[in-house]
């Protein structure tokens, strides 16, 4: 299968990909392209221009800087799986990267394709959820930083302006005490999740759940945030009985609709499983463990 | 629509060409440059049996455009035997029988080769790991695993 004609710049400097963006009706950014050219070649997507960015350098880099993981939006899985800093202190975005796709796929695709494509299958936006981490978008009238809680607005929609270009992720950096961890049901390696759900948290002095992200994947139209179950466990022990009650409160907060991969009822109780054992993997790292 | 002139240097030798933009890169290989060793199997960046490396990385290349590829480093199965002598992941698949069709074999191999790069004594899950982008419907993968560690092996004690 070959995808129909279209034009292509593979422009060095990003002030270029925006103004490539704002000038060109239907133009697309090429990233890591493993989910564009696959579209492509099904017709799904016929952008009139790929701005391939894969030559725009300087998008690459993962460093933290003042209170924030800032991870280019060009770094690739396998960057991220390889990443030390991220290993160590970012354990929650090493696991999801770590299951995204299989190796050959993470050589290529980016991060920040995997946020701006916002398939709700895709696994980061959920991981984003849970962190509250930011997204810095750039386009002619200069750059913005948007809420990740803001940015799925919809099926495979995004706040983004049609020329505006995802420059830069930002996660928090980890406090004392806080961990995280992602943890998928897929059928095989390189499937879609059937659920997945990504947890981060942090604990107080005396060993209470004193801040909790909690984010579920391909549950819904969009990467959903379960809040209700967040707020049932801020400032509380994290006993069994606890635990298990927020575990419910998410399976409630997904909106899984029957498909090949399971029924309604099946993925959501996959989402109470995955959240209450996401919760106890993130209470281990947050004490300490691996 | 676009035309680009492209150099793209496959098992150590340039080649240009005048290319459109929606060319794949297993499509340069195969239909351009008619080197057929890198196959075409799924079509759908699943199956691996296009995997060659791009600037020392594996890649998928029905999953990346040609003129992607332009300036750049391409490793494709014909480029592993040196000087007519087998690479010793070649040979590990027929000493191990790591193969019966024989069709995900170059994808497997050059996917093997970066993971070796990578990791030069890995365990049996890190192998299963590093070939998870890689299907191959006959063997089982068992007699492949073997032909890995039989790679791994030759290829440190030649060190």
């Amino acid at each position: 299968m070959i995808p129909p004609n279209f034009d292509y710049e593979a422009p060095t400097h990003v002030d270029d990909v925006v103004k490539l963006l704002s000038g060109t009706p239907g133009a697309k950014i090429l990233a890591g392209g493993q989910s564009l050219i696959p579209l492509m070649r099904f017709r799904l997507a016929q952008p009139t221009l790929l701005i391939d960015i894969n030559r725009v350098t300087d998008l690459s880099y993962i460093h933290e800087d003042n209170g924030w993981l800032r991870v280019g939006t060009l770094a690739r899985e396998a960057d991220l799986e390889s990443s030390k800093v991220v290993f160590s202190r970012y354990p929650l975005l090493a696991d999801t990267s770590h299951v995204i796709a299989d190796p050959l796929v993470r050589n290529r695709s980016t991060l920040g394709g995997n946020l701006a494509h916002a398939d709700p299958a895709n696994d980061h936006p959920a991981t984003m959820l849970a962190y509250g981490a930011r997204i810095v978008a750039k386009g002619p009238r200069g750059d913005r930083t948007i809420d990740a809680g803001e940015f799925f607005t919809g099926f495979f929609s995004t706040s983004l302006a049609p020329d505006e270009i995802v420059t830069e992720i930002q996660i928090p950096s980890p406090t004392e005490r806080s961990g995280g961890a992602y943890l998928k049901i897929e059928r095989k390696v390189g499937d879609f999740a059937t659920a997945a759900v990504a947890v981060q948290l942090v604990l107080d002095a005396r060993g209470f759940i004193s801040q909790i992200g909690i984010g579920l994947t391909n549950v819904g139209e969009t990467p959903i945030k379960a809040t209700e179950a967040e707020q049932a466990l801020t400032g509380h022990e994290p006993e069994e009985s606890l635990i298990q009650h927020a575990a419910k409160l998410a399976a409630q907060a997904a909106q899984p609709i029957a498909d090949h991969r399971g029924s309604e009822a099946y993925k959501r109780s996959l989402v109470a499983t995955l959240t209450s054992r996401a919760i106890y993997k993130a209470l281990e790292r947050a004490q300490g463990g691996r | 629509m676009s035309t680009h002139h492209v150099t793209v240097t496959v098992n150590g030798q340039a080649h240009e060409a005048d290319i459109e933009a929606r060319l794949l890169l297993v499509h340069f290989l195969r239909e351009t440059l008619n080197m057929t060793g890198t196959h075409i199997g799924c079509d759908t960046t699943s199956c691996g049996a296009c995997t060659v490396m791009l600037n020392g990385k594996a890649v998928k290349s029905c999953t990346v455009f040609a003129v992607q590829a332009d300036g750049s480093d391409v490793t494709t199965v014909e480029g592993l035997a040196q000087n007519g002598n087998l690479h010793p992941i070649q040979e590990g698949f027929m000493e191990k029988h790591g193969l019966q069709c024989g069709f995900c074999t170059p994808g497997m191999m050059m996917s093997s080769v970066a993971l070796l790069a990578q990791n030069p004594n890995p365990t049996e899950d890190e192998i299963r790991w590093g070939i998870s982008g890689n299907l191959c419907r006959c063997t089982g993968y068992v007699n492949i695993v073997k032909a890995i560690q039989y790679a791994s092996e030759k290829m440190q004690a030649q060190e």
